[in-house]
């Protein structure tokens, strides 16, 4: 991040903002929806809190850091270096797991109104883990850029 | 990767981890100002150790891995206007941070308190707690110093 600050043209500057920002945003709605159904102990009111904070921090979150992404690339035109590979993997295989999340977790909230459910958000947990994961690999790959 | 890549990717890391930790007490914040029973408000507990620990290291992580990149790099230095400015609103962040923790504990408490002495229905006084104006402007500010540290360190001002 600082090195790109570096070398970058100052209006460019908005563009890692809304890219970093939007990163910053999904990992931590994806990281209060992980902590929220992994802490929930069955507690229906905090597995909706879980799954909401994916659908409405994280997703969010998501399609900035997206945009951002995909715009810096076309003004820096650097090519695709090991980093931006890394951060390409994430991204597209984080965006397919995220969905089936949202959709496994919308299934397990609509049944929670029956007393069933659970076991759907227990899978949008792990896969939250996952995702988790993947965001603290691209991080440290888009930081530390390695190659 | 050289040591200083390994530090900056660290320094990154712990920022994500107190935005994270910050992301997740704006989603509390958000679910317990509709939160009126002692147990409900009891069971966000594990959930705000979690957050607690998390804005802990990520705010650790961040000033030590930040001081020593300013040390490495020889173009940067700790005395530098925007490296001040960062750690001046960092420890803005800190306080503010504190303070929200100390509003919202004073929910948590009373919850306790209810819970213990056999009072486990809506009270009008935990909502009144959980809905602490206090405790959301500390966290609004934090928010705040925390976003311009972002700001700082991605414009760096003066560098």
């Amino acid at each position: 991040m600082s090195v790109l600050a570096e070398i970058r043209p100052d209006e460019w500057n908005y563009v890692l903002l809304l890219h970093i920002g939007g990163a910053m945003i999904l990992f931590g709605g994806t990281f209060t929806a992980a902590s929220a159904l992994a802490f929930a102990r069955g507690d229906a009111r905090i597995l909706r809190l879980g799954y909401w904070s994916l659908l409405t921090v994280a997703l969010p979150g998501y399609v900035l850091m997206r945009i951002g992404a995909e715009r810096i690339l076309t003004k820096e035109g650097i090519g695709e270096p090991d980093w931006i590979g890394v951060g390409y993997l994430v991204a597209d295989l984080s965006a397919l797991l995220l969905l089936i999340a949202l959709i496994v977790g919308g299934i397990g909230v609509y049944r929670l109104r029956s007393g069933k459910g659970t076991v759907f958000l227990q899978a949008t947990m792990a896969i939250s883990l996952v995702l988790l994961v993947g965001y603290t690999a691209a991080i440290w790959a888009m930081s530390g850029k390695p190659g | 990767m050289s040591l200083d890549d390994w530090i900056l990717a660290l320094h990154v890391l712990s920022a994500f981890a107190y935005v994270g930790g910050l992301v997740l007490f704006w989603v509390l914040v958000v679910a317990v100002r509709r939160t009126d029973l002692p147990e409900a408000t009891i069971r966000m507990e594990p959930v705000v150790k979690v957050g607690n620990v998390t804005v802990g290291v990520g705010a650790v992580g961040t000033i030590l891995f930040g001081i020593w990149l300013a040390i490495a790099f020889d173009r940067y230095q700790v005395w530098d206007g925007w490296v001040i400015a960062a750690i001046v609103l960092w420890a803005i962040s800190l306080g503010t941070g504190q303070r929200t923790g100390a509003a919202y504990m004073k929910g948590m408490t009373r919850a306790q308190e209810l819970q213990t002495s056999g009072q486990p229905g809506p009270s009008a006084e935990l909502l009144a707690l959980n809905r602490t104006s206090n405790g959301l402007l500390m966290h609004f500010l934090t928010t705040v110093a925390v976003a311009l540290i972002l700001l700082d360190m991605i414009w760096k001002p003066g560098a």
